[in-house]
């Protein structure tokens, strides 16, 4: 009896101080852990205010002495950067509508559609998820050339410099065609009968039912594709040669060159080209999340 | 009457919709069938038609197997590039994935405690991920510059020298050997200084992309099993080795494969923090499909080279779901 109550009394406030402190341990863990992680972004961001010779000083200063929003337009007035931000901007939009509208009605025929040879396809589309861009990038460059030598029997679509060449080959994925299945399939069947029985065909139901029905499918599709579109680098990069038409990562890639050691100018740039997708990503990041956590794509 | 007509009705409305449907249905594929049929099935086809010729620029002569036999060992001058690029990416892989899913399976256990701010620190991790990778190298490059760089400013604090991290081609266990006196051999040199910091790139970017598919993967483990295990007194590290990392296997098994793939084909990292250099001691196969089949415009020899690479990663990706996926627990 008294050993029971000697211990009682001593064993209560114990696992409370040590969570108390195991708390703070973690949040200590991971605080430090995300300093490091958004350290990178910080330096980024702070030397973008400095003048050329607070930028490159060793170690450098927490906060700039002095603030000098003008590198912004310096470095604004130092590339097309207005072209290359209408760019990929239109680019990026023209990629996520093409492929949501291929991806609904594709992803709805596979769920709720009943057709000949339906799973071969299916597996097909599936297949190509397997085949890395690395084996296909070169007969597609080949297909793109203007070269009159026969593009492997196909015609040349001699589309080098032009938007098309960074918009149609990624108009429909086989992933955002699974990720639309997938939702199409959850949808209950009462609903697609209710609607038969009022004679609605299918594009109607996939119009005014299904697809209303599907937001949040159809806002993770749309972001994960702008993401890729945005940050594309390598295919622009070898298909495009003009500012008129290439992206804003291609711009800051050569910018690098251009800029030399202008670091400060250099820091503008990078900052003003993350901002909007960061932008993006900090008002819908739920969706991105969500869909990462259900398809585990990885750019 | 009425109880006769409507099965009626519906009968013949099935028979004849069948082949609308059908119709209906290749409508609703066709535009996709068309863009990944001529822009994802028909190259890969054709990558491999382009492999088995002369084919710098326009097409020559048949060779077979030529362009794959002188990648192998046939040709003096290009295979050893590739044995070494391959022995590079090899490198690669072994450098970040192990790092990429012990950092973000101990931050996803982290935060899956219920902890306050969880948003706020998933948020921090993630951004780097939605970063483009060309913004990121830029201020990387600039972190670990030789003479400018902050990283040399922090290792000059605790008494060591500056290096020259992305410009230096000499293996990391050779500059930490050296830095104590001893001597390595050659073969123990280890990867190329450039590499090591690539990888540490590598890892910071795709961190918080892991972190959330281990997030999601810790949200299915049902609670019942832990609180089965708390009424059984286990400890926290029972809990998380007897219960957690079983039951999480089949995401780790997950995150192991998206990891490893991506690392075997990963362009954009290394390309645009070392272009390949120093000395091409960073130089993967993808850059060496680059360099050969748009640098050089050999696209024969090119295709070979990526045909290469997407076979070690088909077979990489069947003995990873042969041998491992049988240790998996599917809970």
């Amino acid at each position: 009896m008294a050993t029971v109550a000697r211990t009682f009394p001593r064993s209560t406030p114990r696992p409370r101080l040590r969570i108390r402190g195991r708390t703070i341990a973690l949040h200590a863990f991971l605080i430090v852990v995300a300093l490091a992680v958004a350290y990178p972004f910080y330096f980024m961001v702070t030397s973008s205010f400095k003048d050329l010779l607070e930028a490159t000083k060793n170690p450098p200063d927490v906060f700039p002495a002095q603030l000098h929003p003008e590198n912004y337009i310096e470095a604004w007035n130092r590339a097309p950067w207005g072209r290359y931000f209408v760019n990929t901007i239109f680019v990026s939009i023209a990629v996520t509508i093409g492929e949501l509208v291929t991806a609904s009605l594709a992803g709805y025929a596979f769920a709720r559609m009943r057709f000949p040879a339906k799973s071969v396809l299916f597996i097909v589309f599936l297949a190509t998820l397997m085949v890395p861009s690395e084996a296909t990038i070169i007969p597609n460059y080949v297909l793109m050339s203007p070269s009159r030598n026969g593009c492997l029997g196909l015609p040349c679509l001699g589309w080098f410099d032009t938007y098309q060449v960074q918009i149609v080959p990624f108009i429909a994925t086989a992933f955002s065609i699974f990720l639309m299945r997938q939702f199409f399939l959850s949808i209950p069947s009462e609903l697609s009968d209710a609607a038969r029985m009022d004679g609605a065909g299918h594009l109607r139901f996939l119009w005014s039912v299904a697809l209303p029905l599907s937001v949040p499918a159809l806002i993770t599709a749309g972001l994960v594709t702008f993401l890729g579109s945005w940050n594309a680098f390598l295919w622009p990069l070898i298909v495009t040669t003009k500012p008129d038409f290439r992206p804003v990562q291609v711009g800051l890639s050569a910018f690098r060159q251009e800029a030399g050691s202008s670091y400060h100018l250099l820091m503008a740039a990078s900052t003003f080209v993350i901002a909007p997708i960061v932008l993006l990503f900090l008002v819908a990041q739920r969706y991105l999340v969500q869909g990462i956590a259900r398809t585990g794509i990885r750019g | 009457m009425g109880a006769e007509v409507i099965p009626a009705r519906v009968k013949i409305g099935q028979r004849r919709r069948f082949p609308l449907e059908a119709m209906q249905a290749y409508l609703f594929v066709l535009p996709a069938v068309v863009i990944i049929g001529i822009f994802k099935v028909f190259p890969a086809i054709a990558a491999f038609y382009m492999s088995l010729f002369k084919w710098d620029v326009i097409q020559g002569a048949f060779r077979g197997f030529g362009n794959y036999t002188d990648w192998l060992y046939d040709n003096s001058l290009r295979s050893p590039d590739f044995w070494r690029s391959l022995s590079t990416t090899f490198t690669y892989v072994i450098l970040t994935v192990p790092l990429e899913i012990a950092f973000s399976l101990v931050i996803a256990y982290l935060l899956f405690q219920k902890i306050r701010g969880r948003g706020i620190y998933r948020t921090a991790y993630y951004l780097p991920y939605v970063t483009s990778f060309v913004a990121a190298a830029v201020v990387f490059n600039w972190l670990f510059h030789p003479q400018y760089g902050l990283v040399n400013a922090l290792l000059g604090v605790v008494g060591i020298g500056p290096q020259r991290w992305l410009d230096e081609p000499s293996g990391f266990f050779q500059i930490v050997a050296s830095a104590f006196g001893i001597a390595l051999p050659e073969w123990a040199a280890g990867p190329s200084m450039a590499l090591v910091v690539v990888s540490i790139v590598t890892v910071w970017h795709y961190l918080g992309y892991q972190v959330v598919i281990f997030l999601a993967g810790l949200s299915n483990i049902s609670n019942e099993y832990y609180e089965a295990a708390r009424l059984d007194g286990a400890s926290e590290r029972q809990i998380f080795t007897k219960i957690t990392l079983p039951l999480l296997s089949p995401t780790t098994f997950f995150v192991f494969t998206i990891a490893t793939i991506g690392a075997l084909r990963s362009f954009d990292t290394v390309f645009i923090l070392t272009g390949g250099g120093p000395l091409d001691t960073t130089r993967t196969v993808t850059l060496l499909i680059f360099k050969t089949a748009l640098q050089q415009a050999q696209f024969g020899l090119g295709a070979a080279l990526a045909f290469i690479l997407t076979l070690i990663i088909l077979l990489f990706t069947l003995v990873q779901f042969r041998v491992l996926g049988r240790r998996v627990y599917y809970g």
